[in-house]
């Protein structure tokens, strides 16, 4: 049987090798481009957000600078901390889509036919 | 939701006078017309409700785009809308923060955390959490941050309802509130004993809908008055108040260095604690998919994130057509910025309507709570732990179900104690809490291939006993004027909000556990873990029948 979080059946280790898995060359470049795109992204928005918070908590004057009418520097960065967000979460699903998703599927249509007794429920639900 | 600073959501409830504006009548008929649809949808929904999965995770049957939809409905609580609209009005900008760190929060859960625990746990955090470790200790030390997360912000929410409510409904008095109460109590006990996760989930869509459709004619409303032009309304917004400093940052939080430093803490907590909420991250398995899990996530920023932006518009309209000076004479004080708004723009029915989904904002994030914490005891607790394994799925729903109760009725009471006790305390601390124990753990048991269950233990552990000890030695609950016990003073720590000391203490105990055990995990479930994170196997069948 499949994953069961609770009692971990013996016969899941026996019918696929995840620490072969885990070594080949496939899985090993998904998690090459997983790793190397969300955790420099992290990073990034990470330390944006807080060179914002910071201004806004230690920067009040440069902050309430005018730039038009009596919108300011503060009300800039803040709606841009809104767009930031919206381009990295429509960046990420494309790279997603493109880099991440066509070899997660391949591994995953691989192993289930390699042992598809460790993956479908016969009753035909998640496992 | 956190962000009100602690005066904003403490309503003050003795001095709610019972000249509201408004109709209580037509408040109560609204509301009580979506308490009848609901519960009609709430009935449908449940008819197929059999296994395990159906009542825990909606049998994984939601689209990324309902799932996204509800998780707006499950994160918008009505401190968000009345409380950050409320402290834009009177403290400006300092109130725009808070919707910034709320959205940018969810970058974390949409980069780290959403997919890969959508692929490896079933239905708790806990099923993720001691994948690969050992079970009985790292599954209770999870199951007890879950409750204790789910627990705090349960109480705020119902004694945030009794004062929100009396103030938009006219009832003033102590016993009508505890009434106030035990009927979204009730309420929200029948909703999830019948729909399950199911029932749940599109209370919570609906509610989505009208609100951010609310803030939304709001906002256009609001603009139209001024001409379209965000300069005008900040222009106006500065007419009312008198007061230039309102379109930048500093009012509430630059007095001092220590309120500085405070607000640094709050905004790591926010950032930080959302992907860590164990209602928030439950949503993620009723849907079939990583990639749906993936949409849903999508789909809660752009709504999460349109709200927000409409929250800075309806906050400076509030302070430019209301002013401050009339929100904080007003019952309910600063939480009564959007209500009234509502009545200045479309008088009384507009008012009804916003107030109605007021209601149903806390009823809808109440469910989804109680849902949250009655998984995560029948499941961890009894089925795993006191049951070790050997309980079929029916006796295991069986449990939930008992436990929603068990939840509602303490809710219920802690609700009423809590009358008008400082909200926004309670709400901190769920964040805080969540951020400090949980989050360490999930970065580290997805990212870390040493981690190992003393580190597990040792990081849930010490991020949740120095969060809430932090607390409870700070001056929200004793020596300042608006302590929980004003009469007392032992606030040895000088911050309102633990996240800056006891986040950084949760990271740093769960890599010192580990380095200083010798214990090493069975690699075997490291890589497996690792897999099925990464490519989803095993967990994407249930598009294929």
């Amino acid at each position: 049987m499949g994953f069961h979080p609770v009692e971990p059946p013996a016969g899941s280790g026996a019918a696929v090798d995840f620490t072969e898995v885990q070594q080949t060359e496939q899985f090993r470049e998904l998690r090459k481009r997983h790793r190397s795109f969300v955790f420099p992204m992290a990073v990034f928005f990470l330390l944006w957000y807080f060179a914002y918070v910071l201004l806004a908590d230690y920067a009040h004057d440069f902050m309430a600078t005018p730039v038009v009418g009596n919108i300011n520097i503060g009300i800039i960065l803040g709606l841009l901390q809104f767009v930031s967000t919206f381009v990295i979460t429509m960046w990420y699903v494309s790279y997603a889509n493109r880099r991440l998703d066509p070899i997660a599927a391949e591994l995953r249509h691989e192993l289930e036919e390699a042992a598809p007794e460790a993956f479908i429920d016969p009753a035909g639900g998640t496992k | 939701m956190i962000s009100l600073g602690s005066a904003v959501l403490r309503v003050p409830l003795q001095t709610v006078e019972s000249t509201s504006v408004g109709s209580p009548v037509l408040n109560i008929s609204i509301f009580g017309a979506f308490v009848a649809i609901t519960l009609v949808i709430v009935l449908r929904a449940s008819r197929n409700n059999k296994t395990a999965a159906d009542y825990y995770a909606a049998g994984r049957s939601f689209t990324g785009g309902q799932n996204g939809t509800a998780i707006a409905g499950d994160y918008l609580s009505a401190a968000s809308f009345l409380g950050i609209v409320g402290a834009i009005a009177i403290n400006g900008y300092d109130g725009f923060l808070y919707s910034i760190g709320f959205l940018v929060a969810w970058l974390v859960a949409l980069l780290l955390v959403a997919e890969l625990l959508r692929n490896t746990g079933k239905f708790t955090m806990a099923d993720v959490l001691s994948f690969r470790l050992r079970q009985r200790p790292v599954r209770i030390a999870a199951a007890i941050t879950t409750l204790a997360v789910c627990f705090f912000y349960l109480l705020a929410q119902m004694a945030g309802a009794g004062g929100l409510v009396s103030l938009l409904l006219g009832i003033d008095d102590r016993l009508g509130q505890s009434l106030v109460i035990t009927v979204v109590g009730v309420l929200m006990i029948m909703y999830v004993l019948i729909g399950g996760m199911k029932g749940t989930t599109w209370v919570q869509i609906i509610k989505a809908c009208l609100l951010i459709a609310g803030a939304f004619i709001m906002t256009i409303w609001v603009l139209a008055r001024h001409g379209f032009n965000l300069s005008t309304l900040l222009g106006a917004a500065i007419e009312t108040s008198g007061n230039p400093a309102i379109t930048g940052p500093g009012l509430q939080y630059g007095v001092s260095a220590l309120t500085r430093l405070d607000f640094l803490s709050l905004a790591l907590a926010l950032v930080l604690g959302t992907a860590a909420l164990p209602h928030v991250l439950m949503r993620f398995y009723t849907v079939p998919t990583a990639k749906e899990a993936r949409r849903s996530v999508v789909w809660a920023i752009w709504l999460i994130g349109a709200f927000y932006l409409f929250t800075l518009v309806l906050g400076y309209g509030a302070s430019a057509l209301i002013g401050a000076e009339r929100i904080q004479a007003a019952p309910g004080g600063v939480n009564s910025a959007a209500p009234l708004l509502a009545y200045e723009l479309g008088g009384s029915i507009l008012l009804g309507l916003i107030s109605a989904v007021a209601f149903a904002t806390i009823l809808a994030v109440v469910a989804g709570l109680t849902i949250t914490a009655a998984a995560s005891f029948a499941h961890d607790i009894y089925a795993s732990v006191i049951r070790k394994g050997r309980v079929d799925a029916d006796g295991e729903v069986k449990v939930a179900r008992r436990t929603v109760i068990v939840i509602g009725l303490l809710s219920i009471a802690g609700g009423i104690g809590a009358q008008g006790q400082n909200v926004a305390f309670l709400v901190a601390l769920a964040f805080a809490v969540a951020a400090s124990a949980n989050l360490p753990t999930i970065l580290y048991s997805l990212f870390w291939k040493r981690f190992n269950t003393q580190g597990a233990v040792w990081s849930m552990y010490g991020g949740l006993g120095s969060a809430i000890l932090l607390i409870a030695l700070s001056p929200v609950v004793s020596g300042g004027e608006k302590s929980m016990i004003p009469g007392a003073d032992f606030s040895v720590f000088p911050l309102s909000n633990p996240g800056i000391v006891s986040i950084p203490l949760a990271f740093l105990l769960g890599w010192l556990g580990t380095v200083l055990s010798r214990t090493v995990e069975d690699p075997m479930k490291q890589a497996e873990m690792e897999v099925r994170s990464l490519t989803g196997v095993g967990a994407e069948k249930a598009t294929d029948h």
